[in-house]
C-alpha cells in the first residue's frame, strides 16, 4: 500500500536575484529588493515528500532517521548559512527559490534510503513557496 | 475540478512495537518511540475531497457535513484516546503516522463517497495527518 511521509526542515541562507543576461537597469526592474548588490537572506522551509510502500514491520514509509541524514548530507550542509550566489549549482543560473527548489530536488532525487521522492516544496517566506514534483 | 480541504485536530498516545521482533530490534529501529508507555502528540488532520462545486450552492462539498462525518467517523474514536490500546485497527499494525493516515481513509471513505450528504458527487482525495508541524503522512487511496 502506497503512503507518503513528510518531513519540514529549516535552513538559512542568502541569495542575489541577478542575472548578466540583463543590464543593471533591468535587472532592478525584473527583480526589485531582490536584486540588492550585496544579497538578503531568508529561512527557507524545505519540505520533502516520500513516497513509497508501507513496511510491514514498521508502519513506516522511511525511517525518519535515515531521510535526515540524506537531508543533511545533501541538502542542509551545503546550504545551511551559506551564500546561494556562490554555490557551484548557481553559477550560471539565478537562485530562485524555483531554482533552489529544483536544485534541491536533483539533489536528493536517487539519494533517498527509500522510498520514491514524490516533491520538494522549497518555503522561502511564509507567504510563498515553490514546489518540484516528480510528475514534471 | 475543486480540491476542498478541512482540518481538525486531535490528542492522543501511543508507541511503536513489533511483537514478533526481540526488544532489542525494537528499540533499536524505534528509538524512544518504543517506551512501552507511550507519549503523546497533538495531531492535525487535514481531509481533502474532490468534486465541482454544485450549481445552486457553490459548494463542492458542505463544510459543516463533512466537520460532523470527521467528528463521528475519526475524532470520537481517536481523540484523547491510547491508539495502541483502544483502536481495533492498531491491534496488529503499528500506530505510525502513515498507518493512522490510511486507517482515517478507511473510516472516512465510505461515508463521503457514499453519502447522499456529499451532494454533487465529491470524492475523497486525501488524507493528510501531522504529528507534529515538521512530520506528516498522507495517504491518497493508491493500492
Amino acid at each position: 500500500m502506497t503512503a507518503y511521509f513528510g518531513r519540514r526542515y529549516m535552513l538559512s541562507a542568502s541569495h542575489r536575484l541577478h542575472t548578466p543576461a540583463l543590464s543593471a537597469e533591468e535587472n532592478r526592474a525584473v527583480y526589485g529588493k531582490c536584486n540588492n548588490a550585496h544579497g538578503h537572506g531568508h529561512n527557507y522551509v524545505v519540505e520533502v515528500l516520500v513516497g513509497g510502500e508501507v513496511d510491514a514491520a514498521t508502519g513506516m514509509v522511511v525511517d525518519l532517521a535515515a531521510l535526515d541524514e540524506t537531508v543533511r548530507e545533501q541538502v542542509m550542509e551545503r546550504f545551511d548559512h551559506a551564500d546561494l550566489n556562490l554555490d557551484p549549482l548557481f553559477a550560471d543560473r539565478v537562485p530562485t527559490t524555483e531554482n533552489f527548489c529544483k536544485a534541491i530536488f536533483a539533489l536528493l532525487n536517487g539519494a533517498l534510503p527509500q522510498g520514491d521522492l514524490e516533491h520538494v516544496r522549497v518555503e522561502e517566506t511564509e507567504n510563498n513557496f515553490f514546489e518540484c514534483s516528480a510528475r514534471g | 475540478m475543486i480540491f476542498l480541504t478541512r482540518r481538525a485536530t486531535f490528542s492522543a498516545s501511543h508507541y511503536y512495537w513489533n511483537d514478533a521482533w526481540p526488544e532489542e530490534k525494537n528499540r533499536q529501529v524505534f528509538g524512544r518511540c518504543a517506551h512501552r508507555n507511550g507519549h503523546g502528540h497533538n495531531y492535525t488532520l487535514e481531509v481533502t475531497v474532490a468534486g465541482e462545486p454544485d450549481p445552486v450552492t457553490g459548494f463542492v462539498v458542505d463544510l459543516k457535513w463533512l466537520k460532523d462525518v470527521m467528528e463521528r467517523e475519526v475524532l470520537a474514536a481517536y481523540d484523547h484516546k491510547h491508539l495502541n490500546l483502544d483502536l481495533p485497527e492498531f491491534k496488529h499494525a503499528i500506530p505510525t503516522t502513515e498507518n493512522i493516515a490510511i486507517a482515517t481513509w478507511r473510516r472516512l471513505e465510505p461515508a463521503i463517497n457514499c453519502a447522499n450528504g456529499a451532494k454533487g458527487g465529491a470524492k475523497l482525495k486525501r488524507i493528510r495527518v501531522y504529528e507534529t508541524p515538521d512530520i506528516f503522512a498522507e495517504y491518497r487511496g493508491e493500492a
